[in-house]
């Protein structure tokens, strides 16, 4: 016990004497925590849009306007020709073509049907599948205006389904709602990811691990002098981010504090583990930096933060179900905005658990005191 | 429990068909001090890290402080200290905070901490410099700072592994007038060293050469039997046979 306090005081000291961690550890995240989440909208705004008006009718007019009125796009020219248009999107000037052909009007009036050409720059596939999306929507909106200003009365026929939806947990669709708390869960993993796969390989580096090597302290004192410091850390860092969440984007956990604190616990000490881990296979600290990004970038991708986990192919789930971080992503986002229980959330935590004991028992078992 | 402090026999340390300590066999006195001579490569480090319980023997036997290498290193760490070619104390420490830590670590009570503590700093001069980080400190200094601790828990042997590597001469005098204190208070002292000068302060010295022991005696006998004038001559005459290159 008293050499583990002492490996502890020796740790604590390091960690708040050196000036080129601390900022690392505390300010870095707050500011991409205050940065991120305004750059990470998903709302797809601004779409450029080129018309090539061939018919130039009163319809016609009606429809642009109506597409310009949406907030979504803003029309950047009026074309007669389909070629300046074309070269706009080469030009990467506009993001979608609408073309409207000659005699729209009178083809709308006389046959009853029209039809219209959307060609979209499919680089930016987000931008273009949704983008495509609304002009679909609000074109089929507009094609049922003129329908009911031709048949006020309407004639009994097969009617259109009309599809109302509500957002359950985040009804204004707020994207920082839903945002915030998994980018929270990022910085976390990142600062106790890789402030614990540099720290056993600085001591290899410098060689004070062959010092502690041939000390009587025991394996499990030497990581769990390790562990804790960084868990202490990762608390903080935590508490600092919901702080923050409150004070600048509002955002109160719905659940309970106790339930968010315990999962992060556990998850804190799965995470350090796996930085260990890192630690205990390097030989220079920045071997173990590569592998911690190589690793972390995983965690990132595949954590169901930017895509949904459940829209990815079963290969990936698989992936994703085996990344730490895509379980506490899930929990946060379900305390946080849904205020889920413990009942809700006993699968990650067995996951998170099943994590902790095998990265930190691999760790322990890999590092060496005789070799 | 025999009152040698190491015996060793046919120690062997083998990577694959490579035998960086072939066969080496030896003991050492309690209290003794006992010089580990060798041409760079020549498996110095490698055997003194079998003996500190840092790395598995391949083959043979050897008992440090009484306890069986193979199966008692951690006996073995506690009745040792060690002190490596690198620098080993932590920089970002202070000198007590180091001493407390190193220790502590060895069992030390607080009390005891504090009186070693005083009692060492005093004696190395360190008064004024006892709260500066180790790290800013020179470099012989820092190397009479690090034998220090690694006998603060007065082992029974002490192993030194180059200890005075890029020190100035006038600190290496001083730093073996600490080794023979240690030596006085009966910690056997476990040095290698490059310094033919030094290796004259041993009681006993073996030379190895291509992972085996080739000479072992007093710096006298050796003298003598290599018909040298100086340890230079036979450190000469034996490493002059290596077939090993350097490093």
């Amino acid at each position: 016990m008293r050499t583990l306090r002492l490996l502890l005081e020796k740790e604590f000291r390091q960690i708040f004497r050196d000036k080129g961690l601390l900022p690392i550890i505390f300010v870095m995240p707050m500011m991409q925590l205050l940065i991120m989440p305004l750059a990470a909208n998903f709302d797809v705004k601004n779409i450029n849009l080129a018309v090539v008006d061939r018919d130039h009718s009163t319809y016609t007019q009606q429809m642009i306007s109506k597409i310009a009125s949406s907030g979504y796009f803003h029309v950047t020219g009026y074309y007669t020709d389909y070629t300046p248009a074309q070269q706009q999107i080469e030009r990467e000037k506009a993001d979608i073509i609408l073309e409207i052909p000659a005699h729209f009007e009178v083809d709308l009036v006389k046959e009853n049907k029209a039809a219209v050409y959307v060609a979209a720059d499919a680089i930016n596939g987000t931008k273009a599948g949704l983008g495509s999306a609304y002009l679909n929507t609000i074109l089929a909106d507009f094609n049922n205006e003129i329908r009911m200003k031709w048949l006020p009365e309407a004639a009994p026929g097969p009617g259109t389904i009309e599809v109302t939806s509500s957002n359950w947990f985040n009804p204004n669709m707020n994207y920082r709602l839903y945002m915030v708390p998994g980018i929270l869960v990022l910085l976390v993993t990142m600062v106790g990811g890789f402030i614990a796969a540099l720290n056993i390989v600085k001591e290899k580096e410098i060689g004070t691990i062959e010092q502690i090597n041939v000390t009587p302290v025991k394996k499990w004192q030497f990581i769990l002098g390790k562990l804790i410091p960084f868990w202490v850390i990762g608390m903080v860092d935590f508490s600092l981010g919901l702080l923050l969440a409150r004070f600048v984007y509002g955002i109160i956990p719905l659940g309970s504090l106790l339930l968010l604190y315990g999962f992060l616990a556990v998850y804190l000490v799965a995470l350090l583990g796996f930085g260990l881990l890192i630690s205990t296979y390097s030989d220079n600290q920045l071997q173990a930096m590569f592998v911690a990004f190589f690793f972390i970038m995983i965690f990132m991708l595949m954590s169901g933060l930017f895509v949904s986990v459940d829209n990815m192919p079963e290969w990936a789930k698989i992936i994703a179900k085996l990344t730490p971080v895509t379980h506490f992503i899930d929990v946060m986002r379900m305390v946080v905005l849904k205020g889920s229980r413990f009942a809700d959330i006993k699968m990650q935590l067995l996951y998170e658990l099943a994590f902790a004991l095998v990265l930190n028992g691999w760790a322990i078992w890999n590092y060496r005191k005789t070799a | 429990m025999n009152n040698k402090a190491i015996t060793c026999k046919d120690l062997t340390k083998r990577f694959g068909d490579f035998f960086a300590v072939n066969h080496i066999s030896f003991e050492v006195e309690q209290g003794e001090i006992f010089g580990f001579l060798g041409a760079n490569g020549a498996g110095k480090t490698t055997a003194m890290r079998m003996l500190c319980g840092l790395s598995y023997p391949s083959s043979g036997e050897a008992t440090v402080a009484g306890f069986n290498v193979f199966k008692q290193q951690e006996e073995i760490k506690k009745n040792i200290g060690y002190m490596s070619q690198k620098f080993s104390l932590y920089e970002s420490l202070t000198v007590r905070e180091n001493i407390r830590f190193y220790g502590g670590v060895y069992g030390l009570s607080d009390k005891q901490l504090k009186e070693k503590g005083d009692e060492l700093i005093e004696k190395l001069g360190m008064q004024q410099e006892a709260k500066m980080m180790v790290g800013s400190l020179p470099l012989g200094w820092k190397q009479k700072l690090a034998f220090s601790v690694a006998i603060i828990h007065q082992p029974r042997i002490v192993f030194l592994d180059e200890p005075t590597g890029g020190v100035d001469p006038v600190t290496r005098r001083q730093f073996w007038d600490l080794i023979y204190d240690a030596a006085e208070q009966g910690i056997t002292v476990f040095v290698t060293t490059h310094y033919m000068d030094e290796a004259e302060y041993c009681n006993r010295i073996s030379i190895m050469v291509d992972g085996r022991i080739d000479a072992l005696d007093t710096p006298a006998n050796l003298r003598q039997q290599f018909g040298a004038t100086s340890m230079n001559e036979v450190f000469y005459a034996l490493a002059r046979s290596a077939k090993r290159s350097a490093d």
